[in-house]
């Protein structure tokens, strides 16, 4: 290692990085119901490629405490047989996992070309208005986040919004007060769902949005962006 | 001769999804049972015959591409079957895999016999959740009546067939991306070779195939490959599900062969334009293809008379906008689509696209200068070829289509600064909102 004269070596500096690890957060482990699920889908993978299983076993961890910690994210590596930073090298990857609370109600609105075309963006401004926060924040008592995001795969029936895992499509913008009402006093029920869906199933983790943990005041940073 | 339906023929029957249904009413799993009957390398030839071509967006031959899969090797081989679908405009893979998975779990078996797979991953994408519930309960009860696990049919052929839930990736619709997703890693592309067919998953031969694409194999056993072969022009065979959105009155998926034209496909299937306003451009095959022009509406949706039309048939994601639509907001909107979804592994296009997005930005907010569209065409054309996969191709097209075609637009709007079209249009068209 070459030094510098003009630089400042002090330990604080030298590792300093504009990395942020992720806060440790509360003890993390999966209930018996969970450990179960995992051990069951690790078996779908050679016995050498427990990897593979890091998606669904990040999902079960967002699933049972609503978003990911860095000891969830331990535990995953733990159970996994794999490094922390590599749980976090996924974690930060893919759009659906999320570091941060969320409310109870994810709304993610779709934005791309079909549903854009039909009006997505004032979908997007009425919920902002309804709710009274932007894109990427949470309202104040933890009951819906709001997110834009990319093509969801529905443009025939657009515009489309994804809340948690079910759908709610053609929202109209003058449906968009009706929509937030409906979904604060039934829930997902009220969603349109999905208009080839017929029947239910398990929902063991669907559950993975707006668990026990509610954003706080110290929890709030800068907007959540998928982006 | 009016079309039947194959694939979507029973999609509106309330219980078609079920086990019972595709036994009785679509001669269910007889193509596997006929299948196995067969030696792998017959099979091989017959899909080859019928020359069906990949419904992901390449259009590359299913036969060969299982030909390519390595035989002589001690390792397992895979199937992948691609359920990743993102691409904007196209979600005709979600209707068979909701309304016919037994069609899929019968193409995945029939297709890992043939390249001498014992496993077949469904990557679905993590957005289908309820599309992912209806596909595992099917799986299960493909398993209890013998038609998937060991020794199906009595034949001695095992084979399992796996749902892995992606979590929101558009690159994982990429084969290499794909298979790194499913080794549990980020959705990045590999380098080219090797290809996956020598080493793809866990570096074993695989073979990645769309949905749309396996669901035809049990139909090409079936019923013989001239039968396919027929069911459309030269070399663009089979039926096809096409998916139309945008500015007409009945969106939604179609099936028809490939003889069908594009005007029939928006004016028949699709019930025309909203409003009977005028149509302006059209993208026929996923956001990633160059746009057309009204009068080439004429032209035959197949691969090979898109591509002769100046664009691609892609995944068959048509996209119909009226005359109220801004081309410099369309490819603004869809470059933030490919901004947001760049994996980040290749600087052409992770720099590219944001440049891209934020020069488009800054003309669609009337703040343009003249030098800007020479700017856009130089950032473009440096993207295109210099990626790994055609991601980056696919995130320039929109741009270097709209000023080809719409170069006049790009113009007015830096001169007059400001969009150009009237304003009562754009009261009511969705404006970018510029917070982001």
């Amino acid at each position: 290692m070459s030094f510098h004269p003009r630089m400042d070596y002090t330990p604080a500096r030298f590792h300093a990085s504009a990395r942020a690890l992720p806060e440790p957060g509360e003890a993390f482990a999966y209930t018996p119901e969970n450990q179960a699920r995992f051990d069951a889908n690790v078996t779908r993978y050679p016995p050498d490629q427990r990897k593979s299983a890091i998606l669904y076993a990040v999902y079960l961890a967002q699933g049972q405490q609503g978003y990911l910690t860095g000891a969830a994210m331990q535990h995953v590596a733990q159970q996994i047989g794999c490094t922390a930073a590599e749980v976090e090298d996924v974690v930060s990857y893919y759009t659906m996992f999320f570091t941060r609370p969320v409310g109870t109600y994810v709304l993610n609105v779709c934005r791309t070309l079909s549903c854009a075309l039909l009006g997505a963006e004032r979908v997007t401004e009425e919920l902002s208005r309804v709710l009274g926060i932007r894109p990427g924040e949470t309202d104040p008592t933890g009951t819906f986040t709001l997110l834009e995001v990319e093509c969801l795969g529905a443009c025939d029936r657009a515009p489309v919004v994804m809340v948690n895992d079910d759908w709610h499509e053609r929202l109209a913008p003058e449906q968009v007060e009706q929509f937030a009402e409906a979904l604060r006093t039934r829930g997902v029920a009220s969603l349109s769902g999905c208009h080839l869906r017929k029947e239910g199933g398990p929902d063991h983790l669907r559950q993975g949005y707006g668990g026990p943990p509610k954003p706080s005041a110290e929890a709030e940073g800068p907007p959540l962006r998928r982006s | 001769m009016a079309y039947e339906p194959v694939l979507t023929a029973f999609v509106n029957e309330p219980q078609g999804y079920t086990l019972d249904f595709y036994l009785q009413r679509q001669r269910g799993y007889e193509g596997l049972r006929k299948a196995l009957t067969l030696k792998p390398g017959d099979i091989i030839e017959q899909v080859k015959a019928s020359g069906l071509r990949g419904r992901g967006g390449a259009g590359f031959p299913t036969g060969l591409k299982w030909q390519f899969v390595l035989k002589d090797t001690p390792k397992p081989k895979y199937i992948c079957c691609n359920a990743d679908e993102s691409e904007p405009g196209t979600f005709k893979d979600h209707v068979l895999m909701e309304r016919n998975p037994h069609l899929l779990i019968e193409g995945c078996a029939i297709a890992s016999y043939a390249i001498g797979a014992r496993v077949a991953y469904i990557y679905i994408r993590g957005e289908f959740y309820h599309v992912q519930e209806v596909l595992e309960a099917e799986i299960e009860k493909a398993y209890t009546a013998g038609y998937l696990g060991k020794n199906i049919l009595g034949s001695g052929f095992d084979c399992d067939v796996f749902v892995h839930r992606g979590a929101g990736a558009y690159e994982a619709g990429e084969e290499t991306a794909l298979i790194e997703s499913l080794e549990g890693k980020r959705a990045q592309p590999r380098i080219k070779p090797p290809f996956p067919a020598v080493a793809g998953l866990y570096q074993c031969p695989t073979a990645v195939n769309n949905v749309e694409t396996l669901c035809n194999v049990p139909l090409i056993v079936l019923n013989g490959p001239e039968w396919f072969a027929g069911q459309g022009p030269e070399k663009n065979g089979g039926p096809k599900l096409f998916c139309v959105s945008g500015h007409v009155k009945k969106p939604g998926v179609y099936e028809a062969s490939m003889h069908t034209t594009l005007r029939e496909l928006i004016d028949d299937h699709a019930g025309g334009m909203i409003d009977e306003r005028p149509l302006k451009a059209v993208i026929p095959g996923g956001s990633s293809v160059p746009l057309l022009l009204p009068d080439q509406l004429d032209i035959a949706v197949s691969f090979d008379s898109v591509q002769k039309a100046g664009s691609l048939l892609g995944s068959a994601g048509v996209i119909v906008m009226n005359d109220t639509v801004c081309m410099v907001w369309l490819a603004m909107n869809l470059l933030h689509f490919y901004r947001h979804e760049s994996c980040g592994k290749c600087t052409p296009c992770r720099e590219g696209t944001d440049w891209l997005f934020k020069l488009l930005g800054r003309i669609e907010a009337g703040e343009g200068q003249p030098k800007d569209l020479d700017l856009l065409f130089g950032v473009s054309s440096n993207i295109v070829g210099k990626t790994l996969c055609a991601f980056g191709d696919a995130a320039a097209t929109p741009v270097l289509s709209t000023m080809k075609l719409f170069r006049h637009e790009y113009e007015s709007h830096v001169r007059e600064g400001r969009c150009t079209l009237p304003a009562p249009w754009r009261a009511t068209m969705p404006v970018f909102a510029g917070s982001h």
